[in-house]
Parts: C-alpha cells; structure tokens; sequence
C-alpha cells in the first residue's frame, strides 16, 4: 500500500505505527506521531493499523527560540 | 509584595525566558536553567529525518520545574500555527505557545496578521498564547482583545544580536498595552536585556546570545541579573537625562574669594 510519510509518498507493507517507527533507528520516547492529523498516544501505537492512503507524520521536539 | 511576572493564571518569579536553540549540546540547557532561573524556556516541533542519527530527546534536559514555550516556527500560516499548537498540547507539552508566524524569509520578521488569527483561535482554546509580533501599538491592542496571555515584540531580527532596534516603538507599546510586554529577538547583550527591562518591559526572552556565548551557563547568569537590575532600576523610577552638567556635590566657593 502507499502512505504518505512525513509529506513523501512511500509503498510500504507494515503494518501498524509501532512497526513503522520501530524499522527506523529512532529514539522512541521523543518521537510525536501524527496519524491522520490526529495524535496517536505511545500506548496505541502497537493497535493503529495502516491503510492505503493514511497520512504519517514523524514529529520531535528540538531547540528553538 | 512579591513582583511576579503573570502569564494567564501562572505566575513567575524570574523575567528571563530562554530558548534551546542553536546550543552546542543539550547537555548544555540543564546548567543553563539551573545558572540563570530562567522558568519558562521555548522548544519547537520539526520532521524526524529518517536518515539523520537519531537525537537525544530535549526535553529531557528540561526540569519538570520549567514551564515549557512550544513556538510554532516554521508556520507561514495562522492555520500551520494552530496545527503546530494542537500538536505540541496534544504530546503533552502543556497550555503555552508562542506563536511565531514568518512569511518574510530574508529578516524573518512576524507575520502580525496570520499572528493575530492564530491568537484568536487558540486563546478561545484555552492557550496561553504568547504572540511574537512586529512592534506595532495596533496590533498589542487587537492581540488583548483576542485573549493573548502577553505582547512579544521584536527587539531586531532574530539571531542578530542588534539589541533594541525597535525601542521607540516598544517603548510605546509599553506605554499603553495592557498586557504584559515580552521583548523577543535580537538581544544581544545582557546590557541591552536590561535596557529593555528599564524601560518597563516585562521580561524578555534571549536564546541566540545565551546558547552561542563560550560559557553558557555564565551567560545564562549575566542575562538573569540584568534583568533584574533592570527591573530593579524600573521600579526605583530613574531620573531623566539632561545635556548640561549638574553639581552632584556642593559647589561652594569657599577656597576663592
């Protein structure tokens, strides 16, 4: 299926967010998932499922002024 | 009586906010904070690169002590500053924001309407909204009529160093706001933070000139007791300057005829 991930459309077979963050070397505890414009607590990463067209993006907080 | 800076129902004791920006290593923050007592510090929200090494996490270097500020940079809109507010609330980052909309790339200077219909968006919210705005009196007006929380005007462009470029218009903007006036960007120097809180700013945030001097938590330091100097000077009421010289001690002839 193709999703788009952080505004780039990818052809992937994963099946959930928590796969999907866990394939990328990623520090967990600071990452901000955004499925579908609506935030995915750590929690429910494992139980949202992705379909054809979802919309991703990986967040995190970094410096700024 | 305790002279707190007040920010929708929160209460500070230090007028010195901060930034993690452009730090040579997080590690740096935690001494910072503790140096300065700097309360509330800004953080922004960016794209994971996939590609680049993963980062340690910045707000773990933050004490639960510190209020955090998300800012919405990278927002060209009052719709993209929204989005980055619900986000930042969302992932748990508390109720303030510090709106920063930039269409003008090349001094990276406020959008003050996208600004102004982000502030009304999200004070209906519930946001302790802190708009960074072009100096404007107009626009301090409309901003407390939207429910933001403070005015952030801009001292010079962001990064510069320049100090108070805009200080006839800040100073005016602190002459009528009826919020509490937050000096944003382009303080350079302790001195020139004090200069600002002498004028009757209520605080002032400094991330630049913190984050890339030798010592940062020295920095972090100098900035908090200018700030109160400055606050100091305020209340004490300084006199006015004048171009001719006064005697400061007696000038009584005695020693001629």
């Amino acid at each position: 299926m193709k999703i788009r991930l952080n505004g780039e459309t990818v052809e992937t077979s994963i099946p959930d967010i928590l796969s999907l963050v866990k394939v990328r070397d990623l520090d967990l505890p600071s990452l901000v998932v955004e499925h579908n414009h609506t935030i995915i607590q750590q929690t429910a990463w494992a139980d949202t499922l992705l379909q054809e067209g979802d919309t991703i993006e990986l967040l995190s907080f970094v410096g700024g002024g | 009586m305790e002279d707190r800076l007040a920010l929708g129902d929160r209460y500070f004791s230090s007028r010195l906010l901060t930034g993690t920006g452009k730090f040579a290593s997080n590690s740096l923050i935690g001494p910072m904070l503790a140096a300065s007592g700097s309360q509330i510090i800004t953080v922004a929200l960016r794209r994971v690169d996939p590609k680049a090494p993963p980062q340690d996490n910045i707000l773990s270097h933050i004490p639960d002590t510190v209020t955090l500020l998300p800012n919405t940079s990278g927002a060209r809109t009052a719709k993209e500053a929204v989005r980055i507010a619900h986000i930042a609330r969302e992932a748990g980052c508390g109720d303030f924001i510090k709106i920063e909309v930039i269409t003008d790339m090349q001094y990276l200077l406020p959008d003050n309407h996208e600004t102004l219909k982000a502030t009304e968006i999200l004070a209906k919210e519930g946001f302790i909204v802190l708009p960074y705005v072009m100096p404007d009196i107009t626009i301090s007006r409309r901003l407390y009529d939207a429910g933001a929380a403070a005015v952030m005007p801009l001292g010079s462009p962001i990064g510069s160093n320049l100090g108070l470029e805009m200080k006839p218009m800040i100073q005016r903007i602190i002459e009528t706001s009826k919020l509490p006036v937050i000096v944003d960007a382009g303080i350079g120097r302790p001195s020139q933070a004090a200069e600002a809180m002498e004028m009757g700013a209520d605080a002032v945030l400094v991330n630049t000139a913190i984050a890339t001097a030798r010592d940062t938590a020295i920095a972090g330091r100098a900035f908090a007791m200018a700030v109160t100097a400055g606050r100091m000077a305020y209340h004490a009421g300084m006199a006015g300057h004048s171009n001719r010289a006064r005697a400061s001690s007696p000038l009584t002839g005695f020693l001629r005829e």
